[in-house]
C-alpha cells in the first residue's frame, strides 16, 4: 500500500491506496466521489475524464500513486457556466457521460485559451483557431455520448463561451 | 505489485538495473489498459513521470531529441513544424485527453504495430536513444520493432528520448479507421520525402507483425521522381509505388478489418500521401 | 446551482429536466455509485464457451480464498432455476449445460471486487465441449441441426397472407443483411440488493421495468413478491438492453446467502456479455410493381436470430412480419418471419425492435423498385405511401393521420446543404488524413420507417400513477408516483408537465420510481409518454374532479387542502390490441403507428470505403409536442444510433463467439460521426392517445438507417445489402470506382 496526498477540489485528501489502482476508482471508491464515471475502463469513452492541474486527462487510464501531490478537480469540484447550458441546451438525456463532457468542455477551453492547436487542417502551428461547431466537435472527440446528445452538446458549449 | 519512483534520470536507471521486470509507465495510457483489463500484471511498475529530464526536448545539428516524457500534445504544439508527419500522426492517437499524457516513447515501448507514431518515425529514419546503468546506445528505428509488442530494449534499459531529424522535405502521415475520431488503426502509412540525399521514407502501421517500411517502394520512387526539374508524378509511377508499398505489408484478417482492404488501403493512401507531398515539393 | 423554471411550464413547453442540475454536478447517483458500509461485492463466472456440458463445477478453490463470503452455483437457486421475459427459459445459473458464450455459470460475493473476480476466476468447471449451432437459417430449416432449445430451434413462425397475385411487370428482388448491434449504454448493469429484516430484499436496480424484474425475481428466490421491492436507480442508459434481466436476481442470491448488502457492476467487456443484443436478420425481399411504380405484392423472408434463449424474440418477430412491407398500400403480401434458437449471443429487445431490421431492407426494395420504374427514391415512395384509411399488411386500418406523401414533401424540399469543403475535419476520415478530396463523392438517400408504439398482440399494456396534492409550507404541492423508469428519455419532465396543466399548481414533485405503487409497464416501444402519461393525467383529472367537488361552497384550494391532502391512483390502459392470425397474421395488432422520414446527404470517399455523414434532415409526426427540447434529442439519438447501426456498429460473432466486446472495437458514433440535423415536427393528434400525442423515441431509429444505407449508394453506385457497410464493401467492389 502506499499512503499518498492529492489536492481534490482544493483540500488536500489522505489515500491509501495500491499502487495498481487507477485514480479513477481511487476518486470513486476510496473518497467517494462518484460523479466521475466509469464506462469502459480503457480510455474509450471519456465519461471518467477529469482536470489534472487543469489539464483534462481520462483518469482511468492514471494510477493514483502517479497524482500523488498533484491538484486534481473532478465534476464535483467544477463551477463553470457550461453546467447551466448543458441543461439549457439538453446536452444529455441519461446523464452518465455528462460530468466527463463537461470536465473535458473546461479542459478543452482552457487548452483553447492557451493558443493549443486542435487538428484542424494544414498549418498546425496556426494559433487563432476560431470555436466554430466544427472546431467544437473536433475538440470534444473524445467523449462518447450514447444517447446522442451531441448537437446539445456543441449548442451548450457554443453559448458557454458566449 | 510494486511501485518505484524515482525523481532523477540516474535513480531511474539504477531502479531498472535493479527490477528489469519492471515496467516503465510514463503517461499511462498503454500500461493501464493492460493492468484494468487484467491481461498483464507487471511485478512492479517504475513511474517516470517524477523524472525531469525526460519532460524536455531539445535541437542539435538539425535533429530533435525529444524526451521519453514529452506528451503527443506538447509535440504536436511545440514541434508540429519541424516534425509534420509526427505531429500529424500525433494529432490522431486516441482522444485528446489521451494525447495530453501519451508519449511517442509510450508507443515504442509497447511496440504495438497499430502505434500511430511508427509510421512517421520510420519514415524519417529516427533513432531511439536507450539508456542502462551500462550506457547510452542509439538504435535506428528500423531496427527497433521486433515482434508484435516486442522492441529492442534490453530488459536493464530505458527510452531516454526519441531522436528525429528536422523535416528536411514534405512529410504526410495517413491513417484509416472506421469512424471519424477516437480510433485505433485498421491501417496507417506515413511517407517523408528527403530532398537532400534524393531518398523517400515510408512507414506501414497495423498491416504486418511489426511496424516496417517498404524499402523497394522507397527506392523505386527515389529513382523515378524529377528532383531537379519537379515535373509531376507519372499516374503509373504513383500507382506502382502504392503497389509496392501494399507488397511490402504482410496484413492479416481481424475484428478491425481484413487483409485484402488493409492491402488496397496502404496502397491508396501511398499515392494520396504521395501526391500532397510532391504538389508541397514543387511549391504548387 | 439552480436553474429557474419562471411560470408554469405545462404541456407542450421546453421544461428542463429536474434531474439536470443533479447530472452537471455529479450528484445524481446511478446503480454504480450506491454504497452501503459493510456492504459486498458480487462477481458472476461466465462461461467461455458458446455450447458445452458442465460436467463438474468445484467451488472449494474460490470459497477458500480470504474475503470470499460464499460461492453459488445453480444449486444454490431458491427457487424456480429459470426466468425469462416471455418464456421462463433461461436459466438463473447454467445447469449441467451452457447455450452461449458468457452465460451464467457461478456467482461469488467478497469484500473487495477484486477478490470477487479472481475468486469467480478460481472456480474450476469442467466443460465437455459440443458443436455450437451458430447458422440461424440451418438451425430453422435444416431438420438435422442439434436443437438448442428443447422445443426446437424456431422461436417463433409468423406469416403474413393477403392477395394471391404475386406477379408484375417489374419485379426487383434481393437479399439483405443486419448486422447485431448493441444497445452500448454508458452506464453498466449494476445495483445493489439489500437483505431485509423480513426474509426479504430490496433492489436497487438500473432497469427499464421494475414490476416485470419483480416478477421474475420473486420466483426464483422462492419469495413472495410483496418481499421482493425494487426501487429504481439512476439509469446509465438503455435502448431495450434493460428490459431482461442482468444482475437481479445473482445480487439478491448472494446478499441473502450471506445476509450482507451485495453490489454487483458489470465492467465493460462484461456488459457485451450481460445484456441481449439487436437481432441479427437475413431477408429475402422479392417486390413486384406496375410500371409506373405502383406496388402489386411484396413478398419476404426474415430470419432473425434470437441467440440461446427467448427474451422477446417472439415480439420482435411479430414487429417484423406486421410492419415488414413498411407504410406503402400493397394489396398482396406474402411474409414469413422467424425467430431462432443458435448458440449464438441472445438478441431481444433494442430501439425499434424487430422493425429496425425489416425497415432497411424494405427501403433499400424502394430505392431499388424506383430505380427500375425510373423514378425518383421520393416519388415511388408518395405514389405508395399509407395515408389515414389505408389498410396495412396485417388489415389493420390506419384509422388516425398518417400524411407520409406530405412528410416525404416535405423533406424533399429541405434546403440541402452546400458542397464539401477540404478542410479535413469536414472530410470521410477527418483529421486522420486519409484524402484531401481524392475519391470523394456525395450522395443523397431518403428512408421512410413505420413503428408500433406502446406493447402490441393482445398484450395487456398499462400504466399505474399516484397523484397526490397537499399543502406543504402553505403552499398547494404535487406529488406524482408511478414506477415508470426514467432512462434519459425525460419522462419525469413530462410527467411534471402534464400535472402541472392537469392542476395548475406549478410545485410538483416526482417521487422516485419504486415498486409500492402499480406497474407502470416498461420504458420501451415509445410508451411511456402515452401510458405513463395517460396514467398521470387520468389521476390528475381524479384529483381535481375531487377537489372541485370539495369546492363547490366556494373555499379555496389552500382551505380544501387544510383538511389533508387529496389522492388518486390510477391505471390507465390504451385502446386494445389483437393477436395475428397465426396462419395469416391479419389482427388489429398495434393501437398507435408512427412515422418518420430521413433524408441523408453523406460524402463518400469510394476508394477507402470511409464516410461522412455531412448532414441529416427528418420529418416527424409526434401527434402532439409534449417538450420541444427533449423530443428533439429524442430524434437526434434515435437518428445517432441509426447511423451507428448504417455505418459501424456490430458485435462481431464467430463461431458463436464474440471477437469485438469492447469500445474499442466496437464503435459506437462520436460527436465528430453525427452531423447536424435538419428537424421538421409535425402535430397531427392521435384522438385516441393523451393530449393526442405519438411516441416518438424509436421511429428515427428505423429511417435513419436506411436513409445512409442509399446515400452511401447513391454515391458510389454500389448495391450495399448489408448494414454496417463496411469500408470493404465500398473499397474492394470493383476497380471501376477508383480514380
Amino acid at each position: 500500500m502506499a499512503d499518498i496526498r492529492m489536492r481534490v477540489n482544493g483540500s488536500i485528501e489522505k489515500l491509501d491506496v495500491e499502487p495498481r489502482v487507477s485514480l479513477l476508482d481511487a476518486l470513486r471508491e476510496h473518497l467517494g466521489l462518484t460523479g466521475t464515471k466509469k464506462g469502459c475502463d480503457q480510455g474509450a469513452c471519456g465519461a471518467c475524464t477529469v482536470l489534472a492541474d487543469g489539464e483534462r486527462i481520462v483518469s482511468c487510464l492514471a494510477l493514483a500513486v502517479q497524482y500523488a501531490d498533484r491538484d486534481i478537480t473532478t465534476i464535483e469540484g467544477v463551477t463553470s457556466p457550461l453546467q447551466r447550458s448543458f441543461v439549457r441546451h439538453d446536452g444529455f438525456q441519461c446523464g452518465y457521460c455528462t460530468s466527463g463532457q463537461i470536465c473535458s468542455a473546461v479542459g478543452m477551453l482552457t487548452e483553447h485559451a492557451a493558443g493549443a492547436p486542435s487538428a484542424v487542417t494544414g498549418d498546425l502551428a496556426t494559433m487563432e483557431i476560431e470555436l466554430t461547431a466544427e472546431e467544437i466537435r473536433e475538440r470534444m472527440s473524445g467523449n462518447l455520448c450514447r444517447c446522442g446528445a451531441y448537437n446539445g452538446i456543441v449548442a451548450a458549449i457554443e453559448e458557454g463561451i458566449r | 505489485m510494486d511501485f518505484l519512483r524515482p525523481t532523477t534520470w540516474a535513480d531511474a536507471l539504477a531502479a531498472k538495473a535493479e527490477r528489469p521486470e519492471a515496467t516503465p509507465i510514463q503517461g499511462g495510457t498503454d500500461v493501464m489498459v493492460e493492468i484494468n483489463l487484467d491481461k498483464g500484471r507487471p511485478a512492479a511498475l517504475l513511474d517516470l513521470n517524477p523524472v525531469a529530464e525526460l519532460r524536455d526536448w531539445s535541437s542539435e545539428d538539425g535533429w530533435l531529441r525529444i524526451g521519453a516524457g514529452v506528451s503527443y500534445t506538447r509535440l504536436i504544439d511545440e514541434l508540429g513544424d519541424r516534425l509534420p508527419g509526427l505531429a500529424q500522426a500525433s494529432r490522431t492517437v486516441g482522444s485528446p485527453q489521451i494525447r495530453n499524457r501519451g508519449t511517442v516513447a509510450g508507443n515504442l515501448g509497447a511496440a504495438s504495430p497499430a502505434g500511430d507514431s511508427h509510421p512517421p518515425l520510420l519514415a524519417s529514419d529516427a533513432l531511439v536513444e536507450a539508456e542502462s546503468v551500462r550506457g547510452s546506445r542509439l538504435i535506428p528505428i528500423g531496427e527497433f520493432y521486433l515482434g508484435v509488442k516486442r522492441n529492442a530494449l534490453e530488459p536493464d534499459e530505458l527510452i531516454r528520448a526519441v531522436r528525429v531529424p528536422y523535416a528536411d522535405g514534405p512529410q504526410y502521415f495517413s491513417k484509416i479507421g472506421t469512424r471519424n475520431a477516437m480510433v485505433i488503426a485498421v491501417c496507417s502509412f506515413a511517407v517523408a520525402l528527403h530532398p537532400s540525399r534524393r531518398g523517400v521514407g515510408t512507414g506501414i502501421g497495423s498491416a504486418a507483425p511489426t511496424p516496417r517500411r517498404a524499402p523497394e517502394a522507397e527506392e523505386f520512387l527515389a529513382g523515378e521522381l524529377d528532383w531537379d526539374g519537379r515535373t509531376a508524378v507519372p499516374d503509373e509511377t504513383a500507382r506502382r509505388f502504392g503497389e509496392l508499398v501494399a507488397r511490402a505489408a504482410s496484413p492479416i484478417d481481424d475484428v478491425r478489418g481484413t487483409r485484402d482492404y488493409r492491402v488496397h488501403a496502404l496502397a491508396v493512401m501511398a499515392r494520396r500521401t504521395l501526391g500532397w507531398a510532391w504538389t508541397e515539393y514543387r511549391g504548387i | 446551482m439552480s436553474i429557474a423554471t419562471g411560470q408554469v411550464q405545462g404541456v407542450g413547453q421546453s421544461l428542463l429536466r429536474p434531474d439536470g442540475t443533479l447530472k452537471v454536478t455529479g450528484e445524481f447517483a446511478y446503480s454504480s455509485d450506491l454504497w452501503l458500509d459493510g456492504m459486498l461485492w458480487g462477481a458472476t463466472l461466465r462461461s467461455p464457451h458458446p455450447s458445452a456440458w458442465i460436467r463438474s463445477i468445484d467451488v472449494g478453490p474460490a470459497l477458500a480464498m480470504p474475503g470470499v463470503f460464499a460461492v453459488l452455483t445453480h444449486q444454490d437457486v431458491p427457487g424456480v432455476k429459470f426466468y425469462g421475459l416471455e418464456h421462463k427459459d433461461q436459466p438463473v445459473l447454467a445447469i449441467d449445460q451452457v447455450r452461449y458464450q458468457g452465460e451464467p455459470v457461478a456467482l461469488v460475493a467478497a469484500d473487495h471486487p477484486e477478490t470477487a473476480r479472481r475468486a469467480a476466476d478460481a472456480i474450476v468447471v469442467g466443460y465437455e465441449l459440443r458443436e455450437a449451432v451458430t447458422d440461424p437459417r440451418q438451425a430453422a430449416f435444416d431438420p438435422a441441426c442439434p436443437q438448442v432449445n428443447p422445443h426446437g430451434n424456431v422461436v417463433r413462425h409468423q406469416p403474413v397472407r393477403v392477395g394471391d397475385r404475386f406477379t408484375a411487370d417489374v419485379v426487383v428482388t434481393a437479399e439483405y443483411e443486419v448486422g447485431m448491434q448493441d444497445q452500448a449504454f454508458l452506464g453498466p448493469e449494476s445495483g445493489l440488493a439489500v437483505p431485509a429484516e423480513d426474509g426479504g430484499v430490496d433492489l436497487y436496480v438500473a432497469t427499464q421495468w421494475l414490476h416485470v424484474d419483480q416478477d421474475q425475481v420473486a420466483p426464483c428466490l422462492g419469495l413472495p413478491k410483496e418481499k421482493v421491492r425494487l426501487t429504481l436507480a439512476g439509469v446509465g442508459g438503455a435502448f431495450g438492453a434493460r428490459e431482461d434481466l442482468s444482475m437481479q436476481i445473482h445480487a439478491s442470491m448472494l446478499a441473502l446467502r450471506t445476509g450482507k448488502p451485495i453490489k454487483i457492476v458489470y465492467g465493460r467487456e462484461e456488459s457485451f456479455f450481460g445484456h441481449v443484443h439487436r437481432h441479427p436478420a437475413w431477408m429475402r425481399y422479392e417486390h413486384g410493381a406496375t410500371a409506373d411504380g405502383m406496388l402489386v405484392y411484396v413478398r419476404a423472408e426474415i430470419v432473425l436470430d434470437g441467440g440461446a434463449y427467448t427474451s422477446s424474440s417472439p415480439a420482435v418477430v411479430g414487429n417484423a412480419a406486421s410492419l415488414g412491407v413498411g407504410p406503402y398500400e400493397v394489396d398482396n403480401v406474402w411474409i414469413d418471419a422467424y425467430g431462432t434458437y443458435t448458440n449464438n449471443p441472445p438478441c431481444g429487445a433494442m430501439r425499434g425492435f424487430g422493425a429496425v431490421q425489416a425497415c432497411f431492407a424494405y427501403e433499400s426494395q424502394m430505392d431499388r423498385l424506383a430505380e427500375a420504374c425510373g423514378l425518383s427514391p421520393v416519388e415511388i415512395r408518395i405514389r405508395n405511401a399509407v395515408s389515414q384509411g389505408s389498410r396495412l399488411a396485417t388489415g389493420q386500418v390506419v384509422d388516425t393521420p398518417a400524411p407520409l406523401a406530405g412528410m416525404l414533401r416535405e423533406l424533399a424540399a429541405m434546403p440541402l446543404p452546400g458542397p464539401g469543403s477540404t478542410d479535413l475535419r469536414a472530410l470521410p476520415g477527418g483529421v486522420a488524413q486519409t484524402t484531401h478530396g481524392e475519391g470523394v463523392r456525395r450522395g443523397i438517400g431518403y428512408g421512410v420507417g413505420i413503428k408500433n408504439i406502446c406493447f402490441s398482440e393482445g398484450f395487456d399494456d398499462y400504466s399505474t400513477a399516484r397523484v397526490r396534492v397537499e399543502l406543504l409550507g402553505g403552499e398547494p404541492h404535487v406529488l406524482v408516483h408511478t414506477a415508470a423508469a426514467e432512462v434519459g428519455q425525460g419522462l419525469i419532465m413530462v410527467k411534471s408537465q402534464i400535472a402541472r396543466t392537469e392542476l395548475g399548481i406549478d410545485r410538483v414533485t416526482i417521487v422516485p420510481a419504486d415498486t409500492t405503487v402499480g406497474s407502470a409497464g416498461s420504458s420501451s416501444a415509445s410508451r411511456q409518454s402515452y401510458v405513463t402519461g395517460g396514467a398521470v393525467k387520468a389521476a390528475c383529472e381524479a384529483v381535481r374532479e375531487r377537489l372541485d367537488k370539495l369546492r363547490a361552497g366556494g373555499a379555496s384550494l389552500a382551505e380544501v387542502l387544510a383538511a389533508g391532502p387529496v389522492e388518486e391512483t390510477r391505471e390507465y390502459r390504451h385502446r386494445p390490441t389483437f393477436p395475428m392470425d397465426p396462419v395469416t397474421g391479419q389482427g388489429d395488432s398495434h393501437t398507435q403507428l408512427a412515422l418518420c422520414v430521413h433524408r441523408a446527404v453523406v460524402d463518400v470517399d469510394v476508394e477507402l470505403g470511409l464516410v461522412k455523414v455531412v448532414e441529416l434532415a427528418a420529418v416527424q409526426d409526434v401527434g402532439r409536442i409534449m417538450n420541444p427540447l427533449a423530443l428533439e434529442g429524442q430524434i437526434h439519438g434515435g437518428t445517432a444510433q441509426g447511423l451507428g447501426l448504417a455505418l459501424m456498429e456490430e458485435i462481431q460473432v464467430r463461431d458463436g463467439k464474440v471477437l469485438n466486446p469492447s469500445f474499442t472495437d466496437y464503435l459506437i458514433p462520436t460527436i465528430l460521426d453525427m452531423p447536424p440535423m435538419r428537424l421538421s415536427i409535425l402535430e397531427n393528434p392521435d384522438p385516441h392517445a393523451p393530449y393526442g400525442l405519438r411516441g416518438a423515441g424509436e421511429p428515427p431509429t428505423l429511417s435513419s438507417t436506411p436513409a445512409i444505407a442509399a446515400a452511401v449508394r447513391n454515391a458510389t453506385g454500389l448495391a450495399l445489402a448489408r448494414v454496417p457497410i463496411r469500408p470493404d464493401d465500398i473499397a474492394l467492389a470493383g476497380s471501376a470506382l477508383a480514380g
